[in-house]
């Protein structure tokens, strides 16, 4: 066990930081709900060595505390790991409070902070691993447990690195995931209407600098399907997007967000992310947009760049 | 006698006039009002080398009211951290100087500008100090302006519950806040009572008395186990007649002939 790693949660926890706070209780300690306060302590911990992990739900260290996150943690480029569990809606029906649905758009503008939003609990370890490996201001997103495991080994992951999951590559094109949406873009390639001509990839780690690795690696695909449980303004999708603004590929691109309207709703995490347009039967359609193959080599340059807008 | 602090508070206080006066800068009164304090500090209190500034076994020094960061920078540049010259650079293109304590220069652990954000990280210093069994202590100035922040009173209940009497703050009380007088935005009173109830061990002394701020700080923790706050009564502005207790002086900056008439003043007073 790395000696260097102090967490501090935020009055949460239950039933998941007990072992690590029997086993290191002088690396931990609980900051009451005191947001702001944890990360200023983070960083003052960061400044002297530590590589500080702070955990709470979803908006409340990120939201919460962002000043502190952008001026005592980031200006100072310290060693801390803001975690927010509960990533996208999974405390659906907990309401719009325990949302995080705006939170790549606001923690990735944050310079330089790394985004980790593992889709599996097999990301979740290369993830951690990375993160320890590389100290630095970062931000891993989780989801709420209980996850499927979807890759069947373990990953090597690296910033900016698109990993294939799963199905056909430099076919008709693939559905590319951050975060825990993985699992809808999995069932939606095994779905018979798209004759397994789809495939699934993967970037779990990212973050502004990764953007001009990324296009290279956009660019051997057909088409791309971004993938996210997150709104549409300056999420993953809008990431993509202003890493293909200056380039001319052949790609084609499509995103796939939530809508607003989920806020309002009441629900489970499936259902409001079915009811905010992220389902397979939607990836599916999206897909079947995109026409046939021998299509997509008609369009030229000009057009595809036009789907960026 | 606190003959070589007084000195040295006098310098300062030249060198805030003439830097903010220069740069066009802001935030005169605050400097001049805290200018007591740090030269105590630096002058009897604080454990440092200058010319090895990340010196591991140093005390720390987090300046919160960041925006007064011009007698921090003159006080560092007396003490060694760096040339006097560079002092001239306050504010320019491409100085390190920047008009809000900025970590980039020697002496300066933390930038800050943006209130409230001094303490948490102090504390964070104070637990590394602890749990690593460390000698060296976390001292925080605060302004009273700043202490509306409820992310200072987080960290105010935070302090004693991990018995923090490593960790020293010392509060400007100079009674004038941003757009107005503390009594009439905030009141703060009674401000000893509130840190006593919040198990905070507290003093209050006159923070232009040398002798004072001396016996007090050279003496923390005052109780094992509790943080230490020194609420230090200052006046906004002090060494300079025409700007003691003017709001104006958290903004304007003094032309040419209001910066000779300050020196001068300052002259009579201290010599």
């Amino acid at each position: 066990m790395n000696p260097r790693i102090f967490l501090l949660v935020g009055d949460l926890g239950y039933s998941v930081v007990e072992p690590f706070v029997a086993e290191f209780p002088e690396r931990f300690i609980n900051m009451g709900v005191a947001e702001q306060n944890m990360v200023g302590v983070a960083a003052g911990l960061a400044s002297e060595g530590f590589h500080v992990f702070i955990y709470s739900i979803a908006n409340f260290p990120t939201f919460r505390c962002l000043e502190q996150i952008r001026n005592d943690v980031c200006y100072h480029r310290y060693p801390v790991t803001v975690v927010s569990v509960g990533g996208g809606l999974a405390y659906g029906n907990l309401g719009y409070s325990h949302h995080a649905v705006q939170d790549y758009a606001i923690m990735r503008c944050l310079n330089p902070i790394a985004i980790a939003a593992p889709g599996d609990p097999i990301e979740t370890v290369a993830c951690v691993q990375w993160l320890v490996s590389n100290p630095q201001p970062s931000y891993l997103r989780l989801g709420k447990s209980g996850e499927p495991i979807i890759h069947e080994h373990k990953v090597s992951l690296d910033l900016g690195k698109i990993i294939e999951v799963e199905g056909k590559m430099l076919k008709s094109g693939v559905f590319l995931t951050t975060g825990t949406s993985l699992r809808y873009a999995i069932e939606a390639i095994r779905h018979p209407q798209l004759h397994g001509e789809w495939g699934v990839v993967s970037l779990p780690l990212w973050n502004e600098e990764t953007k001009s690795n990324i296009v290279a690696e956009l660019s051997k695909h057909r088409a791309i399907i971004s993938v996210e449980d997150h709104f549409p303004a300056g999420g993953f999708g809008s990431y993509l997007r202003e890493a293909l603004a200056d380039t001319i590929i052949q790609t084609r691109m499509k995103t796939i967000s939530l809508s607003r309207n989920v806020s309002d709703l009441i629900g489970n995490q499936d259902f409001l992310n079915s009811q905010g347009g992220l389902n397979v039967i939607k990836l599916v359609d999206v897909a079947l947009s995109f026409g046939s193959q021998s299509q997509n080599d008609l369009i030229s340059t000009r057009e595809s760049q036009a789907t960026f807008h | 006698m606190s003959k070589k602090s007084e000195q040295l508070a006098s310098k300062v206080r030249r060198e805030v006039l003439k830097m903010v006066s220069l740069a066009k800068a802001s935030h005169i009164g605050g400097s001049l009002s805290m200018a007591d304090i740090l030269a105590v500090l630096y002058q009897d209190v604080l454990r440092f080398r200058s010319k090895e500034p990340q010196w591991c076994d140093r005390d720390r020094l987090i300046l919160s009211k960041g925006h007064c960061c011009s007698a921090l920078y003159a006080t560092l540049a007396f003490r060694g951290f760096f040339s006097l010259k560079e002092l001239e650079t306050f504010g320019g293109d491409r100085s390190r100087l920047m008009t809000h304590v900025c970590h980039t220069v020697p002496g300066v652990e933390f930038s800050t500008g943006s209130l409230g954000h001094g303490l948490p990280y102090a504390c964070g210093k104070a637990v590394a100090a602890k749990r690593r069994g460390a000698l060296w202590r976390a001292f925080t100035i605060l302004s009273d302006g700043e202490l509306d922040e409820g992310s200072n009173w987080e960290a105010i209940l935070f302090a004693p519950q991990h018995r923090l009497d490593n960790l020293v703050i010392i509060i400007d009380y100079n009674k004038i806040q941003s757009f107005g007088s503390v009594a009439s935005v905030m009141e703060l009173d009674p401000l000893a009572k509130k840190l006593h109830a919040f198990r905070w061990s507290v003093k209050e002394v006159d923070g232009h008395n040398h002798c004072a701020l001396k016996n007090a700080l050279t003496t923390v923790p005052w109780a094992p186990g509790k943080p230490s706050c020194l609420i230090a009564h200052t006046v906004k502005g002090k060494g300079v007649s025409f700007m003691e207790n003017e709001l104006q002086w958290h903004y304007k900056s003094p032309d040419k002939q209001q910066l000779d008439i300050a020196l001068s003043g300052l002259d009579n007073q201290f010599v």
